[in-house]
């Protein structure tokens, strides 16, 4: 298990102080200046060396991703953080913003200065209102303190907002993210030109997520060989895990990448509910990764290259555990009607797709189909899958594929159990 | 995708307090010259709470007209953002049940059916007394405090039919209890304690 002298997110619960005071005892903002006087091109570097990959989904080398930025350009360069935390499942991001908020800033003033940006946009969730007044508190006093702002103790100017939405699950995607936060609806643009050629009203814009960017000064500071001797190879440093569903004690917590599943379950969580032999499957990243059925989990590590081997993902590490009380079609069910609702209408093979399967799953979740439905339920998803602008479409796809894969005969059996001929009693 | 409509009836006109256009025009400036319509969905969300938590038509008029936006671009935020509520909702509480797969399997299909009873048998409709409306809405991000609601701008978490029952009898009396879990755990450690930071467990 990881130490705890080897966490990051120190008050991720919330016991202590998570104000300004409070998080200077627990080293945010100690002689930020010297990170920053090692110049941009050093923690661009340090970032790549320590391995860390994005924690929003993707897993993609943030330290790369900051590379992408011009060094010289007429136009002014921004950050952008998504804290638009809406993936099912997920539950991180509030922790950090509510308890950890002058971490997660100082994490937005040091990535900001790698990549040259003046101004930071952090684009919240609407329905974090309460984490949206921590965020606005810490920056309130980050400004009365002089360490952001204009003329600040760091040397480089930086201003940073907070943005809100109201309640669209698109805007987690980067590019409806920027639609949004120039006030338009939430649909996103096609790529190229990414967002780092041409985001935020057209001028060079990285978006990270919040952990991303959260983690970067303790990673500074403590160095990159420190971050990447934890994990697995290509799977580096801590990551705050989030284990919700039937278990004894639901929980968010910070461990090493590649932690086993079991582990994470029965030392944090209290165990599956009735016994790890009661696990019927575990949605291992947040609601649009493919489920994965117990005989998968038994050495399951959690990180991304293990789970992408077995079709799944890491994603956000929201971990959803189902025991085998569980109607598994019905579960499934409800996250179809998930994208269902949160498409956002602008390709029709989502927006027409989405309701289309949930529809169906509704259906199978009663028996009330056809089995050769199950073929054509999978081939709609692959239809889907991979033609339409951003990823929602896939990720409506994938957890119905993963239902497909994995629970053909439970949809079959309820099928023949719905057409069995009732008994000439009961039709009585 | 949801076909979302303005209410058929709507106040002559809409107006901010002095305080929020002051509020306003500060929001405003946080975007760059010309960018002002970044602004458009704090500006509505600030009109929604002035406005007994739902959105007049006039108010989105009144943002456009701020923003320089036409009509029909703030109309079309308004109808797309699931959280303006175009509708007029319960005075005392606006109940959001989440009721997606997380909470679901812990059990909000219940917390639904306690809605249905106790304030009205569908979503989106007014308590007899015009106190209480509710909705189902899809995740609210706090799944490891599953099953819970939020009602305007707290959440109330780890919920059972029985102590929503309860929450909502205290909203009814004007004696909200303290947002977050409500079977007394810190916000998202393990029920019990800690198994990982106990030094920092103590304030």
């Amino acid at each position: 298990m990881l130490d705890d002298k080897d966490r990051i997110f120190t008050n991720v619960y919330g016991f202590q102080d998570w104000k300004l005071a409070g998080a200077r005892k627990r080293g945010t903002w100690d002689n930020t200046k010297a990170l920053i006087d090692k110049g941009h091109d050093w923690i661009i570097n340090e970032i790549k060396a320590s391995g860390l990959r994005g924690r929003g989904g993707a897993g993609f080398p943030t330290g790369l991703k900051w590379s992408f930025m011009p060094k010289a350009d007429v136009r002014p360069s921004y950050l952008v953080v998504n804290a638009d935390e809406s993936e099912p499942g997920s539950c991180k991001d509030r922790e950090i913003m509510r308890h950890e908020p002058h971490l997660f800033l100082e994490g937005c003033l040091v990535a900001s200065y790698a990549m040259r940006a003046h101004v930071c946009y952090i684009y919240v969730r609407g329905e974090f209102i309460r984490e949206r007044e921590h965020l606005q508190a810490a920056i309130d006093e980050a400004y009365a303190a002089k360490l952001i702002g204009k003329d600040n103790v760091h040397g480089w100017d930086f201003e940073c907002y907070v943005h809100h939405g109201a309640g669209a699950y698109i805007c987690g995607e980067e590019t409806a993210l920027l639609e949004s936060l120039e006030g338009k609806k939430g649909q996103p643009r096609l790529k190229p030109p990414f967002p780092a050629n041409s985001g935020l009203y057209g001028a060079p814009t990285t978006v990270n997520n919040v952990e991303s960017i959260a983690v970067a000064p303790t990673i500074l500071r403590r160095g990159a060989t420190w971050f990447s001797a934890i994990g697995k190879p290509n799977n580096t440093g801590t990551k705050l895990f989030q284990i919700s569903g039937h278990v004894e004690k639901p929980c968010v917590v910070e461990d090493a990448m590649g932690v086993p599943l079991r582990e994470l379950i029965e030392r944090h969580a209290g165990g599956v509910r009735g016994g790890w032999d009661n696990l019927l499957a575990v949605i291992p990243g947040g609601s649009s990764m493919p489920l994965l059925p117990s005989d998968q989990c038994q050495d399951l590590t959690m990180d991304f290259d293990s789970l992408v081997k077995l079709k799944s993902g890491l994603g956000t590490a929201a971990i959803i555990v189902m025991d085998k009380s569980t109607d598994i079609v019905k579960a499934i069910a409800r996250i179809a009607h998930f994208y269902k609702h949160e498409s956002c209408g602008q390709c029709t093979p989502c927006r027409e797709g989405t309701g289309w399967m949930w529809r169906v799953l509704e259906r199978m979740a009663v028996g009330a189909a056809d089995k050769r439905e199950i073929d054509l339920l999978f081939d709609v998803s692959k239809q889907i899958e991979g033609h339409t602008i951003c990823a929602l479409g896939d990720a409506a796809a994938w957890p119905v594929q993963g239902l497909l894969r994995n629970f053909r005969s439970e949809i079959e059996a309820r099928i023949d159990r719905y057409r069995a001929p009732v008994p000439r009693e009961a039709a009585e | 995708m949801a076909a979302r409509r303005l209410d058929p009836n709507q106040p002559a006109a809409f107006a901010f307090t002095p305080e929020n256009l002051a509020w306003a025009k500060t929001t405003i400036s946080n975007y760059p010259e010309g960018k002002q319509a970044s602004a458009v969905i704090p500006l509505l969300w600030r009109a929604q709470e002035q406005h007994q938590n739902w959105l007049p038509e006039p108010a989105i008029r009144l943002v456009a007209d701020m923003l320089g936006m036409a009509y029909i671009r703030v109309y079309e935020i308004a109808t797309f953002y699931t959280m303006f509520q175009l509708s007029p909702v319960g005075k005392k509480a606006h109940v959001q049940v989440c009721h997606t797969t997380p909470c679901m399997l812990r059990g909000s299909d219940a917390l639904k059916e306690v809605c249905e009873r106790v304030i009205h048998h569908d979503p989106h409709h007014l308590s007899a007394d015009g106190d209480f409306s509710w909705e189902p809405v899809e995740c609210l991000g706090s799944c490891a405090n599953a099953p819970m609601v939020q009602i305007f701008s707290d959440t109330y978490e780890d919920l059972t039919p029985e102590s929503f029952e309860k929450l909502l009898e205290a909203f009814k009396r004007g004696t909200p209890p303290k947002p977050g879990p409500q079977t007394g755990r810190q916000a998202s450690c393990p029920a019990g304690g800690p198994t990982t930071l106990k030094d920092f467990a103590k304030a």
